[in-house]
């Protein structure tokens, strides 16, 4: 892709055809999320009486489904209303509206810029172009997911603190263990690619927008749909299988059940497309001089988790799908008396569910791999190794995911071959703390709040890894698998990872997407504070599982009682470091509004070159990239990029290209 | 805005989230059915009796379809839509369990088998009975079984044709073919929470029967409450 | 252009003889806590170590577990100490506004780690491997599904096998079956009878066949250290050879429904011959409950009972609340 020559015309999101100007209208007349929510709701009022008229009989009407139509326990009706209600939803929102104008021959709306002429706080609850726009109401939706399966979690540690005395029935306990545990897997996946990548990717790669802005931005409105559809499920009386969602429980289960299998594929679609811009931008909009190998690791990061996305996430959707059918139409792809399976769903499920995980590390990788430059003042250390480790991952991630099957009754001539790829791929991984060794080896460190947490990743990380190994190990895996080691391993990895490095990705490019600094002793407060109870309360879980502790129990062995009482009480505290964050956000985002313009962190980083918060364009001019981002403590090093070239600099960066690579 | 308008947005919306939270808790997570109280003003050494039904549906809750336990109160003398129920630690309980509701064979025709009461049988209608073949004839409803003590004891229903066809229709039964079956057993020396269900896959509309009213408090599973 | 500097094996100018210092100094403090930590977990925890060693699987699996942990120390010390080093060592002095220097890579260092973790990571495989598949641990405790390939001597995997009378010499078969939401156990070699208790002999290999009647549970016996899912109509076979006499807890470790958290009981190992009593007493016990058992099998399909359709057509009726599985539902016996 030829990436050295200006684009002919002007990059414009909205497409290159003349636009009428917007008709100026009221605020509450333009579609928003609250005509979403309208049409939603006549969606849903459709989608449901066409269930409840499918399901009954009669004479031109087909035989009859399962269950009582006209009762809450008609899965076709809840099905299908969901359906009608996210169409009803998108509709709304206005996402249809120019595919509406170009059908019927009319030109779309706009003034050729992403924004339309909007301003203000409106325009963070529409549908816009703008991809800066979408990053941050990921960012505020996010918190939100992140905050109420939070909230869940306190509830499961409540009901924790006694083996026999219980605060929660038993059916609302495992309704919490699965909503957490849903809430968590299916929308943190997209917690970094969501507000950072599609904030930032641009402004990295020097660009003036994303490749697919309807895209991007359907794929952010689809998140609140799933997140209501998924709480929506306490009203059905909830689900009952974790989120896992294993046959036949799942077939056998309250609607609640539908609401879990149609949010987590509706999520499924949300990450498709999500993940998809980001490819698509990152390989075609690279800025003149932005060669692979001057990319910056958050890239690199995101373009790895993008690419597990869009392999991964489609045969989610397919499993789903069929749950779905099992459960409204009497397909029997999962039960076994009638010739189908349960082993079909645990490897579809399974198949998506171990690129998941992964997806839910690189970002981190690409995060802390992405400032550890910054505060060390040196240059990332195996800068090929580090993008290599990436990709080693990301391969080798569809090819280990029967380690969660060892025990199942799977062929026993396939666990050898998967504890062998399971183990490989900690190579790829390990490679992660090659780099950040590597980078601190005489470095200068400044211990600034996202440096505490990149510090922090590490540490966690290396824990959920090594026990990971444990795991991996097909006879030692018999006593942990089920318990309460594989919760601490992956929120080891997942939280001790993930969360931390999405902190550290707050602190640092706050300044930058809102241009207001987030207090500091707040930020340290925070910091320590979540680090000590996220240790306090999952290291001891290793040895709660190692002792006997199944998952998802409410019940325990008496003797086990004082572990777990000390990780509810600290969960309490990691809670509170949660609240003490949500606090420091939003006092500094609303109330202080401490201004930071420029660059605080003295960055290198080609998206710290523009102002903060940048301008609607992100560039003037689509820059000319002259060096890589981390070349720290390089005597005269060449800026990272020229904003403003001149006209005929291009031959100049074109033939510098062809040097290089004569060189090469 | 300026700073005391968004001051006041913001106190606005903490103040929407924790009473929405506090909602959602109260109203949802922990509402549940009531639980029938056994155990107060029982003397040491003194037996509870505890007077159960099972009914083929449940019209007076959101679910008329489904088969549904009744416990009654001891004190009010009223059939409670309730599976819950507290009694006495290291006390013999008898039980009277009403049977309404209409045959279905056991999936394990194990629980056929009498365990755990006083005596190891149970009487229907007065004729003490260890056994029952659910596999050969339209004998059992339902089960109440108390893993944690070991028990269990098949509830004996209607068992002809005309009976069958003609099952009580309001819930609570207070008319209508049924069994009666009495048992004892001592309830355990600890304190704590122990879970009964029933083993009968009756979950009509849900696949292998052991969906909803099975898997739902209040209806065929509950919990038995033993306090000091 | 940013130029691609290696560091040079001794460091730039007078840094030489810091930069083996600092390799040293870690290279030191290192080698102490590994060693420290190895011998610990080695002599000191390593018989303690869940899952405990009172059957063979058990043994197996903590042996497991000592090895890895042992691999493990150094590994987790040199990140460790590394990075607590560089804390110390390395932080930026106030009033410092200058850049580290330019090290981009070092080839001999890179090539070292990936060597080192590739060598690690496949002896940990062979070494897994080994475990899981010599004869000797039969497969280390863990469901094989129903045609395992690894198998104590004797093992009997048909059902006319399994049914022959038990003799000290071959495995105890028990069946487990799972189900919403207990286990129940049914011995074969004893005319099936099935019972809630699980007993098991000492010093004599002991086959679970375990299979499910609903939906997907998990046995596991946590002190004979085997961990098989129960799925329906799948048979899957795990062994082990209990070799202390004890308590078993049983817990289900697969969720199953509401009562996942409180489907759990307990066992006993007893000697062989306190165990072939139990059993015949309990043969007897049951002996009205066995005739009416359908006849053993290594899987069930609960919804089809011969019977129950001469029942029906018989009586004209379809049972409590207008059936057992009724007209619109997938299962019809």
């Amino acid at each position: 892709m030829a990436i050295e020559t200006e684009p002919g015309t002007t990059q414009q999101p909205g497409g290159q055809q003349p636009a009428a100007p917007p008709p100026s209208r009221a605020w509450w007349m333009r579609p928003a999320w609250h005509t979403g929510l309208l049409l939603a709701i006549v969606g849903y009022v459709f989608g449901h009486w066409l269930g409840n008229y499918w399901a009954t009989p009669g004479p031109g009407s087909p035989a009859t489904y399962q269950q009582i139509p006209s009762s809450d326990t008609n899965d076709l009706s809840i099905v299908l209303g969901y359906v009608f209600m996210v169409l009803g939803w998108l509709i709304g929102l206005g996402f249809f509206n120019d595919l509406f104008r170009l059908m019927l021959g009319r030109p779309i709306n706009g003034n050729g810029h992403a924004d339309n002429g909007d301003r203000g706080v409106a325009r963070y609850f529409r549908m816009t172009l703008d991809h800066k726009v979408v990053g941050i109401q990921y960012l505020v939706g996010m918190i939100i997911y992140f905050c109420t399966a939070g909230l869940l979690a306190m509830g499961i540690r409540t009901e924790l603190l006694s083996p026999v005395h219980h605060v929660f029935s038993s059916s609302v306990y495992i309704e919490l263990v699965g909503e957490h545990g849903t809430m968590m897997m299916m929308l943190m996946s997209s917690v970094i690619l969501g507000p950072f990548g599609n904030y930032l990717i641009p402004l990295m790669i020097g660009s003036k927008r994303v490749a697919f802005p309807r895209i991007e931005a359907l794929s952010f409105w689809l998140t609140p749909a799933a997140f209501l559809v998924l709480l929506s499920a306490i009203l059905l009386g909830g689900f009952h299988f974790g989120w896992t969602g294993y046959p036949t429980l799942s077939v056998q289960d309250t609607p609640g059940a539908d609401a879990y299998a149609f949010a987590f594929g509706l999520m499924g679609f949300s990450m498709i497309l999500a993940a998809f811009n980001i490819l698509v931008t990152v390989i075609c909009y690279r800025a003149p001089g932005m060669r692979w190998g001057r990319l910056p690791m958050f890239v690199w990061g995101i373009l790895a988790t993008g690419v597990m996305m869009v392999l991964a996430a489609p045969i989610l959707i397919g499993g789903m799908y069929m749950l779905i059918t099992d459960r409204t139409v009497q397909t029997a792809f999962f039960t076994d008396q009638n010739g189908g399976s349960t082993y079909l769903y645990e490897d579809l499920f399974w198949f998506f569910g171990h690129p998941e995980v992964y997806i839910l590390a690189l970002p981190g990788f690409g995060i802390v791999n992405e400032l550890l430059p910054v505060f060390t003042r040196k240059p990332l250390f195996g800068y090929k190794v580090a993008s290599a480790g990436m990709i080693g991952v990301t391969l080798l991630s569809f090819f280990v995911w029967q380690h969660h099957l060892f025990d199942s009754g799977i062929d026993p001539d396939m666990r050898p071959l998967f504890m062998l790829t399971t183990e490989l791929i900690s190579i790829p991984t390990g490679f992660i703390f090659l780099v950040g060794m590597g980078t601190l080896w005489k470095a200068k460190i400044r211990l600034t709040v996202p440096m505490l947490f990149c510090l922090a990743f590490y540490f966690n990380f290396l824990i959920g890894g090594i026990s990971g190994v444990f795991l991996s190990d097909v006879p030692a895996d018999t006593t942990e698998h089920g318990s309460f080691f594989v919760m601490a391993h992956f929120h080891y990895t997942i939280m001790g990872g993930l969360i931390f490095a999405f902190m550290a990705g707050c602190y640092y490019w706050l300044p930058k997407m809102m241009g207001i600094k987030l207090n500091k002793t707040l930020g340290q407060w925070h910091f320590w504070l979540m680090f000590i109870a996220f240790n306090s309360t999952f290291l001891p879980l290793f040895a709660v599982g190692l002792a006997g502790q199944p998952r998802r129990v409410f019940e325990y062995a008496r003797n086990l009682t004082t572990l777990n009482d000390w990780v509810s009480i600290s969960s309490f505290f990691l809670g509170a470091s949660i609240l003490i964050f949500v606090i420091n956000f939003v006092w500094s985002t609303v109330v202080v509004r401490e201004r930071e313009t420029g660059n605080p962190w003295n960055s290198r980083g080609l998206e710290w070159q523009t102002t903060s918060p940048p301008p609607l364009e992100n560039f003037e001019a689509v820059p000319v990239v002259l060096s890589g981002p981390y070349e720290y403590g390089v005597k005269d090093a060449p800026p990272v990029a020229d904003l403003h070239p001149p006209v005929g600099v291009l031959a100049a960066g074109l033939s510098e290209h062809d040097t290089a690579r004569a060189e090469a | 805005m300026s700073l005391p308008v968004r001051v006041g947005t913001l106190l606005v919306a903490f103040l929407a989230v924790v009473g929405g939270v506090i909602f959602v808790v109260i109203h949802f997570l922990l509402a549940g059915p009531p639980t029938v109280d056994y155990s107060s003003g029982v003397a040491p050494g003194q037996a509870v009796n505890l007077m159960m039904q099972e009914d083929p549906q449940n019209t007076v809750s959101n679910h008329p379809d489904w088969v549904s336990y009744f416990i009654k109160d001891p004190k009010t003398g009223a059939w409670v839509h309730t599976t819950l129920f507290s009694v006495p630690a290291n006390t013999r309980i008898n039980v009277t369990i009403l049977g309404y509701d209409g045959c279905t064979p056991l999936r394990n025709p194990f629980w056929g088998k009498v365990t755990g009461t006083i005596g190891g049988t149970e009487d229907v209608n007065g004729k003490p009975v260890k056994v029952i073949n659910t596999w050969d004839g339209c004998n059992v409803g339902h089960t109440f079984s108390i893993p944690g003590i070991g028990l269990n004891v098949p509830m004996a229903s209607p068992t002809t044709v005309k009976a069958n066809n003609e099952l009580c229709g309001t819930s609570p039964c207070t008319s209508g073919p049924h069994q009666t079956m009495t048992f004892s057993f001592m309830s355990p020396k600890t304190t704590g929470d122990f879970f009964w269900q029933c083993r009968v896959p009756c979950g009509g509309g849900f696949l292998y029967g052991f969906g909803g009213p099975m898997q739902t408090i209040g209806f065929m599973t509950g919990e038995m409450e033993v306090v000091s | 252009m940013a130029a691609e500097t290696s560091v040079p094996a001794s460091g730039a100018g007078g840094a030489g003889e810091r930069d083996s210092s600092h390799g040293i100094r870690i290279f030191v403090v290192w080698l102490v806590v590994s060693l420290a930590a190895d011998l610990l977990i080695w002599f000191v925890l390593g018989p303690h170590l869940p899952p405990g060693d009172e059957a063979s699987a058990a043994n197996g699996q903590q042996f497991d577990i000592k090895v890895m942990s042992v691999m493990a120390a150094p590994v987790m010390a040199l990140v460790l100490v590394y990075f607590s080093y560089s804390l110390i060592v390395w932080r930026q002095r106030p009033g410092d506004e200058e850049d580290g220097p330019p090290i981009h890579n070092n080839t001999r260092i890179q090539v070292s780690w990936i060597t080192v973790t590739t060598v690690i990571v496949l002896c940990l495989f062979g070494f897994g491997t080994y475990e899981l598949v010599n004869t000797a641990g039969a497969g280390a405790g863990s469901g094989q599904g129903p045609s395992p390939i690894v198998n104590p001597p004797g093992a009997e995997l048909t059902v006319a096998q399994q049914t022959a009378p038990y003799t000290a010499s071959k495995p105890l078969v028990i069946q487990v079956i799972a189900q919403q939401w207990k286990f129940t156990y049914r011995y074969p070699q004893f005319g099936g009878f099935q019972t809630t208790y699980l007993a098991v002999p000492q010093n004599q290999w002991v086959q679970f066949d375990v299979t499910s009647l609903d939906v997907i549970h998990s046995f596991w016996a946590y002190q004979l250290g085997v961990k098989a899912d129960a799925n329906p109509e799948v048979n899957n076979v795990a062994y082990t050879k209990p070799t202390q006499l004890g308590s078993i807890t049983v817990r289900c470790a697969e969720l199953c429904g509401l009562w996942h958290g409180a489907m759990y009981d307990y066992g006993t190992v007893m000697t062989q011959s306190d165990f072939v009593k139990w059993a015949q007493h309990s043969e007897n016990h049951f002996a009205d409950i066995t005739s009416l058992l359908p006849p053993y099998a290594t899987t069930y399909d609960p919804t089809e009972i011969a019977k129950i359709g001469e029942v029906e057509l018989k009586l004209g009726i379809t049972g409590a609340n207008g059936g057992y599985y009724p007209p619109n539902d997938p299962s019809q016996p």
